[in-house]
């Protein structure tokens, strides 16, 4: 009896502490949210220009003074800056994005239709550099000393490999050369597979070096050796204790990837003339289009908050030793 | 004692590691029912022996053996494959410190259960059940809750009973036991070990490895002594132990502190440096410059009363737990340290004693009561007010690697402490550095080296100089010697005497080793659960004990410790 009613009391505790877990991520979250909306907000007013002319067109477009007073009217840039400002902030906070000045329609709308492709290219890359790092550490562990080098060299090399210089060289072999894949990446399979291996391998080469560490120090545990000494097999060891320390660092790293693939995606996704996220943010940015960069970033920065959220949850699935969420 | 075929019969086991030889020619066997001590230093070859014994000796070994059985079958060009249909079911290995030895991200009932499966086609259904029973017969209390716990929820003791489980899954008939009492306190010690006994007398066999003969003393029927990858010395127990033939065993067994009174050496003598006093005079002047007016003027008074260097009144400390309630580390602890004399505080782990050493030091604060060093306010006054006389009191750890800076040479270590921080170039401090070595038995060379490349026993060493550096009256020192094997912890017992008679030191000494303790001290705390429950000279305290913890933990020592 009284025992249950200790673990009841408990589970109570730990149901407690779960909500206020969540509350103070979610208010880190809206902090992040608004640090990264005020910094765009007076970031951009300092690259040189006039966000009128972007409006109407850019710099070439020879708009007249009146046209230019009108365009300021009607986007309020002629406001106060911190009329502008708070205008702003409760516009975002209301869900409302603006319209692009480039494209002529709503900000939501763009992202409703970009986040998907980069979505795909983004978790791809991320499985792709995720299985690529626990083969190597695998293999590195199975095969003795030469494979541990010829591993801890490839992760060096490729953790090393700009992202730019990787695609080049992908679409001179695969494309150029043997024809196989598209040099143009388009949202069918083929499509995808050159920038995928773009994105994955740096990113594979950064996991696997902390994987590796991990799992050869699991393998060479004591806990490792009490499986072995109760008949387990050397796959046992790898399946059931080693790889599951090796998964920790890898966890507690993705939350940063998933940040890192979305800087790749802005150059993977200009070189590979694929629609996305990362192709519009820069082209947002080189045209003065405040609210679209404004929009992407703020995404971005989401995505980024509830990844990490994530990464701490699975985190703590894996390894019961950090307290519940 | 000994019937039937031997469950273990090793002839000419020879181990090498990439040509370096750490096993030679050792020959033993071990019938149902028995049990041999294998006991030696760390580094003589025991662990590896046992793990060879399995076909576990590890990646760049090359092992050779005459004859090898275990559990009835021949062993010695066994594939993998085969190896492991007998691991786990016809021998079982225990490991020290269950707390690595049992994977921290499992279950421990899934540990257990590991084992049943590998071997078996048991139902999931049946493993449970005779999960249940071999938790309940390793003495674990309810078995449903601590077989969803892991290694990390447990203590020590339980972990340690977790771990036994396992490996006795399947009732082997060859235990294997590498220091399975070594990371745990006295009386959980002694009832590990008795569960391990009883083993024995279901007719497992059992090879138990430890680098003390006080451990085994009580288990064994017979002993081998292992030096440098050799038997030097086996024979029945009473025999080992009564009569030792060979030096080394000699050695072991002086080593052991219990029944050895006072200031007796348990290492063998060696004619070090240290001996040759060097520096009187400045013992002399240390002391006056910091005896404190007080102090000075009632010597002069009354030469019979002597004042205590370091003396604390009704200590009190809490913590906050992650529930609702405190946990009470120290409750109203007072204590007196005479100088030149040695206060032992004894006591199992989480009785508080490390809690009262860090008020003593000055870095807790405590909830009520007060610390005074050399009669005057200590605890009582900030920091500020400390500082100047910080260097009256120093301090030593169980495990002194952790206390170095990792990127500071040896004699860097040393200048950073006798300058206080000032600096680390050692060339600046190079005759105290010197000086400071040459008392606690290193070489001079020793100063150029990282301490990580030294052996334990020369890092608590290390660790001594460090303290003295700075010229204390007083060291506290907190489980010295709990993680050195048996003869180099007598190594460094001796040369604390040493040191405490040639410069008058006084020692807070905390261990909860209570044949360490009896050995080291004077006068004696016995803590428990944050309270003092008897204090008093040493002597009495251990001959006639008033309270029913002290008799409990007298009784849980091995009965080598209590005298012979």
């Amino acid at each position: 009896m009284s025992a249950s009613a200790a673990a009841t009391n408990r589970s109570h505790g730990s149901f407690g502490a779960s909500v206020r877990w969540l509350l103070r991520k979610l208010g880190g979250g809206i902090f992040v949210l608004w640090a990264v909306a005020t910094a765009i907000f007076f970031g951009i007013r300092m690259i040189p220009g006039d966000p009128a002319e972007a409006i109407l067109g850019g710099p070439g477009s020879q708009a007249s003074p009146e046209a230019l007073a009108a365009a300021r009217a009607q986007y309020g840039l002629d406001l106060p800056l911190h009329v502008q400002y708070f205008g702003q902030l409760w516009r975002l906070a209301t869900g409302n994005m603006g319209t692009s000045y480039s494209l002529k329609i709503p900000v939501t709308d763009v992202l409703r239709e970009l986040v998907p492709s980069t979505l795909i290219l983004a978790v791809l890359a991320l499985l792709l550099a995720w299985a690529m790092a626990l083969v190597l550490a695998v293999l590195s562990t199975r095969s003795g000393g030469l494979g541990t080098a010829l591993a801890s060299g490839l992760e060096i090399v490729s953790a090393a490999v700009p992202h730019f210089w990787l695609a080049s060289v992908l679409i001179m072999v695969f494309s150029t050369a043997l024809g196989w894949l598209p040099p143009v990446s388009t949202n069918t399979p083929a499509g995808l597979v050159l920038p995928v291996i773009t994105l994955a391998l740096p990113l594979a080469g950064f996991l696997g070096q902390v994987m590796r560490d991990t799992m050869e120090e699991a393998q060479r545990s004591a806990f490792a050796l009490s499986a072995r000494a109760r008949g387990e097999s050397e796959t046992g060891v790898l399946l059931r204790h080693s790889l599951r320390h090796a998964a920790l660092p890898g966890i507690a790293l993705s939350g940063w990837a998933l940040g890192s693939l979305l800087s790749g995606a802005v150059v993977v996704e200009s070189i590979f003339a694929r629609p996305g996220l990362g192709r519009s943010l820069l082209s947002a940015v080189t045209t003065r289009d405040i609210p679209l960069v404004t929009g992407v970033a703020l995404l971005s920065a989401a995505s980024y908050v509830v990844i990490m959220a994530l990464s701490d949850i699975a985190e703590r699935l894996v390894d019961p030793r950090i307290s519940a969420p | 004692m000994s019937a039937g075929e031997p469950v273990l019969r090793v002839e000419n086991l020879n181990v090498s590691f990439g040509g370096r030889n750490v096993v030679s020619g050792v020959s033993f066997t071990v019938h149902p029912g028995e049990c041999l001590a294998l006991v030696g230093e760390s580094g003589s070859g025991k662990s590896v022996t046992a793990r060879s014994l399995i076909g576990l000796a590890g990646p760049g070994s090359l092992v050779q053996v005459e004859t090898l059985d275990v559990a009835g079958r021949d062993a010695r060009n066994v594939s993998q494959r085969s190896w492991r249909a007998i691991r786990g079911k016809h021998v079982g290995l225990i490991l020290q410190d269950a707390l690595t030895s049992l994977d921290p991200l499992r279950k421990i009932g899934k540990e257990i259960d590991d084992a049943l499966r590998i071997h078996s086609g048991l139902s999931g259904a049946q493993r449970a059940a005779r999960v249940m029973e071999l938790l309940d017969t390793v003495g674990l209390d309810d078995p449903i809750r601590r077989a969803a716990q892991r290694s990390g929820e447990l203590s020590g003791g339980m972990r340690q009973r977790a771990l036994i489980a396992s490996a006795i899954a399947w009732d082997p008939q060859l235990v294997i036991a590498d220091e399975p009492t070594t990371a745990l306190d006295a009386t959980i010690a002694a009832s590990v070990m008795a569960r391990l006994g009883e083993l024995r007398q279901t007719g497992s066999g059992m090879l138990l490895i430890s680098h003390d003969l006080a451990t085994v003393a009580n288990v064994a029927d017979s002993i081998a002594v292992m030096q440098a990858g050799r038997i030097v010395e086996r024979g029945p127990k009473e025999q080992v132990l009564n009569d030792p033939q060979h030096p080394y065993t000699r050695a072991l067994l002086a080593a052991v502190p219990a029944g050895k009174p006072r200031f007796t050496r348990l290492s063998p003598a060696v004619d070090t440096p240290a001996t040759s006093s060097h520096q009187p005079a400045k013992i002399v002047s240390a002391q006056s410059e910091l005896a404190s007016p007080g102090e000075v003027a009632a010597q002069g008074e009354a030469a019979d009363v002597v004042l205590p260097v370091l003396s604390a009144r009704g200590l009190c400390k809490s913590f906050p737990l992650a529930g609702k309630a405190n946990f009470r580390a120290v409750h109203s602890v007072d204590f007196e340290l005479l100088p030149g004399r040695t206060l032992g505080v004894v006591g199992e782990s989480g009785s508080g004693k490390t809690t009262t050493a860090r008020i003593a030091l000055g870095l807790i604060k405590p909830d009520a009561g007060d610390v005074r060093l050399f009669g005057e306010p200590w605890s009582a006054v900030p920091e500020s007010g400390r500082r100047s006389r910080r260097s009256s009191l120093g301090a030593i750890y169980q495990d002194p690697l952790s206390s170095f800076d990792p990127r500071l040479s040896t004699g860097s270590l040393l200048a950073d402490a006798l300058s206080s921080g000032a600096t680390r170039n050692p060339r600046s401090h190079s005759k105290r550095i010197n000086e400071l070595l040459e008392m606690v038995g290193l070489e001079q060379d020793v100063a150029a080296r990282n301490p990580a490349r030294l052996s334990g026993g020369q890092r608590q060493r290390l660790a001594i100089a460090r303290a003295l550096a700075p010229d204390p009256r007083v060291l506290i020192c907190d489980e010295p010697v709990s993680a050195l094997d048996v003869s180099i912890q007598a190594q460094v017992l001796d040369l604390l005497d040493e040191l405490q008679q040639r410069l008058g030191l006084s020692y807070l000494f905390i261990s909860h080793d209570l044949s360490v303790i009896r050995h080291m001290s004077d006068d004696v705390l016995v803590m428990r659960s944050g309270e003092v429950v008897e204090s008093g000279a040493t002597e009495a305290v251990f001959t006639a004990p008033q309270h029913q913890y002290t008799r409990e933990l007298l009784a849980a020592a091995p009965p080598l410790l209590r005298g012979r």
